[in-house]
């Protein structure tokens, strides 16, 4: 099959690899149909994230056909179209039981820290993803869903990560209705993160990034108002005097690892891996919170520490609420949302790849050039 | 303004947010959040199993010594070998994940093997290609100077720093092996 595979630091190839085949006997083999390149990817691509081995594919975010299952997958048959969750989980274990899907304990063997996901290096266990024409989806009876009928290929897609993170992270950040909610990042997930802020009642959505684009997608796509934080002296300083000395009610880090704003932190983090991301964005929202404010944390950061403002946090008595989304949860909700017409998560799209021209497509998306906001990586004819 | 108890500013109008924003607090109430409660005990997740079956072939496969065992389902993508599979097989047997040390032996570990790859490709039928594999072509017909310049982007002051990471190690490389060729080819006394 053709794969994407990395090839070191910014360095990423289309190779021919062997088909996967059925593991366990709860797996299914997916022909992928659609993929997409996820922000937390480029974390991958730029190096930053601990034993991300040459010749790994990425992906966690596609949708596909069910090719082959094995012998105990009682749910699904080949030719099902199925979105499938970038979480892998067994559905059993004692976090699984709760609900905690992201944070499972049966599939990940090289750490006990993060659950399983597909295509994130071997610290979320190993596993190829689907950035190429064919993958292995373990626990084939827990995580993947047959894409309803009336749902469209590319909200389905955007449901596997996406869009389902950052109505996540809305509701991490415990809004009530009327509260003021400031979200750090215009990417795709801060963009659906922001959007969904509104479905959680709240009464202002303050956006901000450093790309103009992007924040012109945030007035259109979320209803939000938005600051340039590269136009402004000091961003705490304007987000508390947008809010009238008080601070935001919460704070939704949609950066993470590669967060900018700050040279030095930026580049001790994101260029030479000295920490384990740059806490830009967490800072900020240690500081631009009000007293007793919540803060969620989508950002996927690195395993190594980061120079966090955990004083301020303290001081001033706040929340942070973190995690991986554990994906299918939201998906029930999530599709009613869309049946009613609240959300398009499709609306993110920009642009399109051919796997072939994947490298193209990471580079773009990284130099953030052309406007680009969600690349999907398509299949052929 | 004075602190008082009220909460600043002007509270906005949940009618007009309604009118104005498509599913405005259709989540107002937590029980239609599906995030919460964040632990749902009897959650239906379709497991049919208390202990899902063993996969095969997992011995000598490396884990974080804080699990007790090899998980029922593992990654079987890039099985460690050579030098940096060494480091990285140290990384999961010596230390647990809260020690730094583990971090940073796996970094090690990708960056030896990626220095080891690049040289094997170059003896290989398709060696690695810098240029097409760091994607620089996407740039053709995307507006690279325009989505760059004039617009405020904070990350424009550090850009540069990129294409020296990826193309600084292969001139690195360069010299050392053209140093070493020539203390091989040429005696010390005509250097």
């Amino acid at each position: 099959m053709k794969a994407m595979t990395y090839r070191g630091p910014y360095k990423i190839r289309v190779d021919r690899k062997p088909d996967p085949v059925i593991a366990h006997p709860n797996d299914a083999i997916v022909r992928v149909e659609l993929a997409s390149i996820c922000g937390s990817d480029l974390h991958l691509y730029h190096g930053m994230m601990p034993d991300t081995r040459i010749g790994h594919t990425f992906g966690h975010e596609f949708i596909g056909r069910v090719e082959e299952v094995g012998s105990s997958v009682q749910n699904l048959k080949p030719g099902d179209r199925v979105m499938v969750p970038f979480n892998i989980y067994c559905g059993s274990c004692f976090f699984c039981a709760r609900g905690l899907y992201s944070n499972c304990h049966n599939v990940n063997a090289n750490a006990t820290a993060i659950g399983g996901i597909y295509g994130y290096s071997h610290s979320t266990g190993g596993f190829d993803g689907g950035q190429a024409e064919l993958v292995r989806v373990p626990f084939a009876d827990v995580g993947p869903q047959v894409i309803p009928d009336d749902i469209a290929s590319e909200d389905a897609l955007l449901l596997t990560d996406a869009f389902s993170t950052g109505y996540f992270g809305s509701q991490l950040a415990d809004i009530v209705e009327g509260d003021t909610v400031v979200v750090l990042g215009a990417g795709p997930v801060g963009l659906a993160a922001a959007r969904s802020c509104w479905l959680m009642g709240a009464g202002r959505v303050i956006v901000v990034d450093h790309l103009d684009y992007r924040l012109e997608k945030a007035r259109a796509f979320a209803f939000a108002e938005t600051v340039h934080f590269g136009q402004v002296d000091d961003i705490v300083l304007t987000l508390k005097k947008m809010t009238d000395g008080l601070g935001a009610d919460s704070v939704i880090d949609a950066v993470g690892a590669e967060a900018d704003g700050h040279v030095v932190q930026h580049v001790t983090a994101a260029k030479l891996k000295l920490q384990g991301g740059s806490p830009i964005a967490l800072n900020w929202a240690i500081d631009a919170v009000r007293k007793g404010g919540t803060i969620s944390v989508m950002g996927a950061y690195g395993p190594l520490f980061s120079a966090v403002k955990v004083g301020d946090a303290m001081n001033k008595g706040l929340t942070i609420r973190a995690n991986q989304a554990p994906v299918k949860r939201q998906w029930p909700r999530l599709l009613e949302h869309i049946r009613a017409g609240h959300i398009a998560p499709r609306e993110l799209i920009t642009h399109r790849f051919d796997l072939d021209d994947i490298a193209e497509g990471y580079h773009v998306f990284s130099s953030k050039l052309d406007g680009i906001v969600k690349p999907v990586i398509t299949f052929g004819a | 303004m004075p602190y008082t108890a009220d909460k600043p500013g002007h509270t906005p109008d949940p009618d007009d947010l309604r009118r104005r924003i498509p599913g405005w607090g259709a989540d107002l109430d937590p029980a239609d959040r599906p995030a919460f409660p964040r632990e749902q005990p009897g959650i239906d997740t379709g497991a049919h199993w208390r202990v899902p079956e063993q996969q095969p072939h997992g011995a000598g496969r490396e884990r974080s010594l804080e699990h007790e065992r090899l998980t029922p389902v593992f990654g079987t993508a890039q099985p460690l070998h050579g030098l940096s599979g060494l480091i990285r097989r140290v990384a999961y047997a010596h230390y647990s994940e809260g020690q730094t040390p583990h971090w940073m032996l796996l970094i090690l570990g990708d960056r030896v093997e990626s220095a080891g790859a690049h040289v094997r490709s170059l003896f290989s039928r398709r060696p690695d290609d810098p240029v097409t594999q760091s994607g620089v072509f996407g740039e053709r017909g995307r507006h690279p100077i325009a989505s760059r310049f004039g617009r405020g982007r904070v990350d424009v002051k550090h850009a540069w720093l990129d294409p020296v990471l990826v193309v600084g190690p292969w001139v690195a490389a360069a010299v050392v092996v053209f140093r070493i060729a020539r203390a091989a080819a040429v005696p010390a006394s005509r250097r």
